[in-house]
């Protein structure tokens, strides 16, 4: 099972076992990651779940669609390594990902 | 100490729970739920739940080992029956009365039902998961659908049922789709792509009675048309679950009252979310809402409130819908608007609809254009001067408007 990190913005540090197939939103809310608040419940409408991306894995991840382009337009203190979890699937190649969440969620 | 009983295990009653942990609360805190499943997401149950196969675990918002690692004892499948405000207890339905030092009353809404619906097969309405699945099942093999209420539950079934190839008609009482809530652009931009989707809206039309046919139910308008239907699906709003409490002696109107705190007018009783009544300066008035957000946001103060910490609750209502390729996001309160301008182009089902009241923005209500959202809140929140020739000026700039605001 791949591993990933999620540090909040109050530096709490999640280390999390993630299921394939299981979004990044979902295995957040699962591990108890506060920050995640997902109001929309995946649906790529509410950038409630945006996170930051380590560097070292932005060019790693699945580009993001215009969708999710359009729904970060909204979010708060976007940053060129956002992103929006729930439209992250969770794969064996993401093992070590490291995710940071933002101090405000939402539009 | 007793600690903190929470009623009511969804949106506002786990983030109540978890704000006062959070800010310190240290007493035990029990959360009862008459449902027996983790508590999970409800947005998803009249979308995309319907269309693919989302598994049930995957609604789950937090798992097991969550609240046991913030010590919260979840009491799943047993209902509240009854508040003993003085002597301090909630009694249960099969177990021990559980005593408290605070209350959070979270206990949603249910569906209004439509009388002439009593008795009869095929008869739908949608809340928790299992009037989800429930309605899932029979959606697999019904053909014909009617759909009374033009809400957004409502639509948001006709939109997965028309996208699933088949047959719906949306009866509407009122001349337009969401008239309380979206403006008149908006709902008129929805009775488009419905039809665009062959889905037929009957407007200012009413249920006179329904019967029974076969398999069908049959329905009958005040016109004198009758259409059959496999699957009725019933949205016609909400109730608040505030009965409880108003036997209780709690100040109950069209909700639980509660202040900017969550607290009722009995201060070792909170509520959150659905069924309460809060007074929203935005349209100097006591307003319910039912979403997430609300019910996110209130439960913060209010779990704050438990633990000492004074968060009063002020956000600015957000809303969102999705049907067919259109996100619609709503913020604000168009309530009594005077005044409109549109931002980028209907067309392209692209735009955002300023909404404006006494030369005041009060609310935008955006299609696939979620950056006007966020600016939209600050400039709502900070009492912007904006003049709808400015909003519907492409050029214009927004943001730059919004950075001359005081930080939130």
């Amino acid at each position: 099972m791949p591993k990933v990190t999620f540090i909040e913005f109050d530096d709490t540090v999640h280390t999390l076992d993630a299921e394939a197939g299981a979004t990044m939103m979902e295995t957040a809310l699962q591990g108890g990651v506060t920050s995640i608040v997902a109001e929309c419940g995946g649906a790529c409408s509410c950038a409630t779940c945006h996170v930051y991306v380590d560097d070292a894995w932005v060019s790693r991840l699945a580009p993001k669609s215009d969708e999710e382009e359009d729904q970060l337009d909204s979010a708060f203190d976007v940053r060129p390594n956002s992103r929006l979890s729930c439209q992250i699937k969770v794969t064996e190649e993401l093992d070590g990902l490291v995710l940071r969440t933002p101090s405000y969620q939402g539009r | 100490m007793s600690g903190l009983v929470v009623i009511g295990a969804s949106y506002a009653g786990v983030q109540a729970a978890i704000s006062a942990r959070e800010a310190g609360y240290a007493e035990p805190i029990r959360i009862v739920s008459d449902e027996d499943m983790l508590p999970y997401q409800r947005p998803p149950l009249s979308k995309a739940y319907l269309l693919d196969g989302v598994a049930e675990d995957k609604l789950i918002i937090r798992g097991d080992k969550y609240f046991a690692d913030k010590k919260i004892d979840l009491v799943l499948g047993e209902k509240a029956i009854r508040i003993d405000r003085t002597g301090k207890r909630v009694e249960l339905q099969n177990k021990p009365a559980l005593a408290f030092d605070r209350l959070v009353i979270a206990t949603g809404s249910r569906a209004r039902q439509l009388p002439s619906a009593a008795g009869l097969q095929n008869i739908f309405y949608l809340r928790s998961l299992a009037d989800a699945l429930a309605l899932k099942a029979q959606l697999s093999t019904a053909a014909e659908l009617v759909v009374i209420g033009g809400g957004f539950i409502g639509l948001e079934v006709a939109a997965s049922a028309a996208k699933l190839g088949k047959k719906v008609t949306v009866i509407e009482s009122t001349r337009r789709l969401i008239e309380r809530a979206l403006s008149p652009v908006l709902s008129e931009f929805l009775r488009d792509i419905h039809k665009n989707h062959n889905v037929t809206i009957r407007f200012s039309e009413t249920v006179t009675g329904m019967t029974q046919n076969g398999a069908k139910a049959e329905i009958h308008c005040a016109n004198g048309d009758k259409l059959n239907a496999d699957l009725v699906l019933v949205g016609i709003g909400g109730i608040p679950n505030a009965e409880m409490a108003a036997d209780a002696g709690i100040s109950v109107q069209n909700g639980i009252m509660v202040d900017a705190f969550g607290v009722s007018d009995h201060s070792e009783v909170l509520a959150a979310g659905d069924c309460t009544s809060h007074f929203n300066a935005l349209v100097k008035r006591n307003i319910r809402l039912e979403s997430v957000q609300h019910a996110q946001d209130q439960a913060k103060s209010a779990g704050s409130a438990i633990a000492g910490k004074q968060v009063v609750y002020d956000a600015i209502p957000r809303f969102w819908s999705d049907q067919y390729d259109a996100k619609l996001q709503m913020v604000g309160l168009s309530e009594g608007h005077d005044a409109h301008a549109i931002r980028g182009s209907i067309a392209d089902n692209k735009f955002s609809v300023f909404l404006f009241r006494d030369g005041k923005l009060v609310a935008i209500d955006s299609v696939n254009r979620p950056g006007d959202q966020l600016i939209g809140r600050r400039l709502i929140a900070g009492g912007a001067m904006l003049s709808p020739a400015q909003a519907s000026d492409d050029s214009f700039d927004l943001k730059g408007l919004a950075g001359t605001l005081a930080p939130e």
